[in-house]
């Protein structure tokens, strides 16, 4: 038998650490969704959603209460949308935005991605159609979120893309300015985006996947400040073995709930997603994690160090502990959802270009970062190629969820809710690159592309 | 199917008889017991076995938080199979 003080520690990770499975999300193919007449395509979209996923949400209450360990959202991922809007003669996409939200509430899920479209090296139809049809779709919807993959370090930058992305951007904020621009928190504009990421808002499900799947993302930064604060002063060689022994345990957890549901639900599992995923309660911050390690704040010199030891620990640990390891795994550092993100951001001892820094790191980018309203969408596109340019050379996912919170100013807090959390308007550099973004067509594909 | 029962909370007279009358109800075959004062908690941890259990896992888990209640106790039943994952290779 397993004895007490193990058990102990597990009840306590779950009590007071705030450990959890992040998410249970199913990836749905609707490749044989495609119709000429968008009703026609809505409908099936609708159809088959609600026949895949039906039993979800249900089979993770059952999970949650017989390990009795949290699992806090359960979401879908589907085949790019622009890939199944393409035969569609409609010029506006939302009406699959809508179908696919009324799908996702009538399963009872959390969220469901996949309005995306992936345009690395250029745009189909359906993808110019898709991406126009962004700020509506998330304007009119809930639980739809979106990304649009502008690079991949194959390909290159799609710098039209990036620009478009930046006016998408301002228009989806404009379009949602009641809720702060909340729409813009379910976009993701992405270089090296993964197809199969069970985190939002940028899951999609990736052509190469199959007709169904399960992948399960982990989270557990609490159960890891946990662990350091007992070990004050040790050498950066001990807070790597403590970290990597408790990714290995928290991967363990996900990697059980994810065979059972896959189990239960008659659907392959596809991987765990090892990430530590923070929320904005206190003791479940990535933040804490790196100034645990001995920085006054994040954003001090030596975050980067800090952050690159953590996010290389957790996979290291992880890795053994699932048969199949994917998504992004590793630490997301999204400001609004952490705690002591936003405690640093507000008292400007974090900044944006710390934060892009910090992206070469960890295991996304720049997320849910609320910037001034009138940030123009040309530094938006900026901003964006900055981080794609910084996922294309260093072969890594990096990824940009800016929110130019319309009406806000540099001080403001924006208040999104729930497990979006509060995010303080950080300045960004005013300095024009108008005719920087205005050139358009490809960066081209970097040398260490050429692998064969 | 096996659960780790873990009930923990103030020393008083009677709890392991109380816990075990709730199981023994339900039809759960009680294989191993633990109990210790943890930090001056009264903690005890039971392995069961769940095969012959007349209520639903839910059920079970419901009836045994609310005896827990009562009593000022806080009784959790989870899947042998979570502390299994964690612990061991």
């Amino acid at each position: 038998m397993i004895n007490t003080g193990e058990i102990m520690q597990t009840i306590e990770m779950i009590d007071q650490q705030h450990l959890d499975v992040r998410t249970i999300t199913m990836g749905i193919s609707l490749r044989d969704c495609a119709s000429e007449d968008i009703k026609r395509c809505c409908t099936k979209i609708y159809d088959k959603i609600c026949r895949s996923a039906g039993r979800l949400v249900r089979t993770g209450e059952e999970i949650e209460a017989e390990f009795g360990i949290p699992i806090v959202n359960k979401r879908i991922s589907v085949t790019p949308v622009a890939m199944v809007g393409e035969s569609c003669t409609a010029r506006d996409f939302s009406p699959l935005a809508v179908a696919l939200d009324r799908a996702a509430h009538e399963v009872g899920v959390n969220f469901l991605g996949g309005f995306s479209a992936l345009v690395h090296k250029g745009f189909t139809s359906g993808d110019r159609r898709l991406i126009d049809s962004i700020p509506q779709a998330l304007a009119e919807t809930e639980l739809v979120c979106s990304s649009v993959n502008v690079g991949t370090t194959r390909a290159g930058i799609n710098m039209d893309a990036v620009r478009r992305m930046g006016l998408v951007i301002k228009e989806t904020a404009e379009l949602t300015r009641e809720s702060a621009g909340f729409g813009c928190a379910k976009l993701v504009v992405f270089c090296n985006a993964v197809e199969d990421n069970p985190f939002m808002a940028g899951a999609f499900h990736g052509v190469g996947e199959p007709e169904c799947v399960i992948n399960v993302g982990v989270s557990g930064p609490g159960v890891v400040s946990h662990a350091l604060r007992s070990a004050k002063g040790a050498s950066f060689d001990e807070v790597a073995e403590l970290i990597k022994k408790t990714a290995f345990r928290i991967t363990r957890m996900g990697q059980l709930v994810a065979q059972e549901a896959s189990a239960r639900l008659g659907v392959p599992f596809g991987v765990v997603d090892l990430s530590l995923a923070p929320t904005p309660a206190v003791g479940d911050s990535v933040a804490d994690i790196l100034e645990l390690m001995g920085l006054e704040s994040v954003g001090a010199a030596g975050t980067t160090a800090a952050l690159a030891l953590l996010n290389d620990a957790v996979k290291k640990g992880g890795v053994m502990a699932s048969s199949h390891v994917g998504g992004l795994s590793g630490a997301f550092i999204p400001v609004s959802e952490d705690a002591g993100m936003i405690r640093a951001a507000g008292s400007g001892k974090l900044t944006i270009e710390k934060l892009e820094a910090m992206t070469c790191v960890c295991s996304v980018g720049l997320d849910m970062i609320a910037v001034p309203g009138d940030t123009s969408a040309d530094t938006l596109s900026g901003i964006i190629a900055d981080e794609a340019a910084i996922g294309m050379i260093n072969n890594k996912t990096t990824a940009v969820r800016l929110i130019p919170a319309p009406g806000k100013k540099v001080g403001d807090v924006v208040d999104f809710g729930g497990l979006l959390g509060s995010a303080p308007v950080m300045p960004v550099n005013p300095c024009s690159q108008a005719e920087f973004i205005a050139r358009g067509g490809r960066i081209p594909a970097p040398l260490h592309s050429l692998r064969n | 199917m096996k659960a780790i029962v873990t009930v923990i909370g103030k020393d008083t007279v009677g709890i392991i008889a109380g816990v075990c009358a709730r199981l023994a109800e339900r039809g759960v075959n009680v294989l191993d017991i633990s109990q210790t004062i943890m930090h001056g908690y009264f903690t005890m941890i039971m392995l069961v076995d769940l095969t012959a259990c007349a209520s639903s896992f839910d059920g079970l888990s419901a009836e045994l938080a609310d005896y827990g209640e009562e009593r000022g106790l806080s009784i959790r039943i989870q899947r042998e199979d979570i502390f299994n994952a964690m612990h061991r290779i």
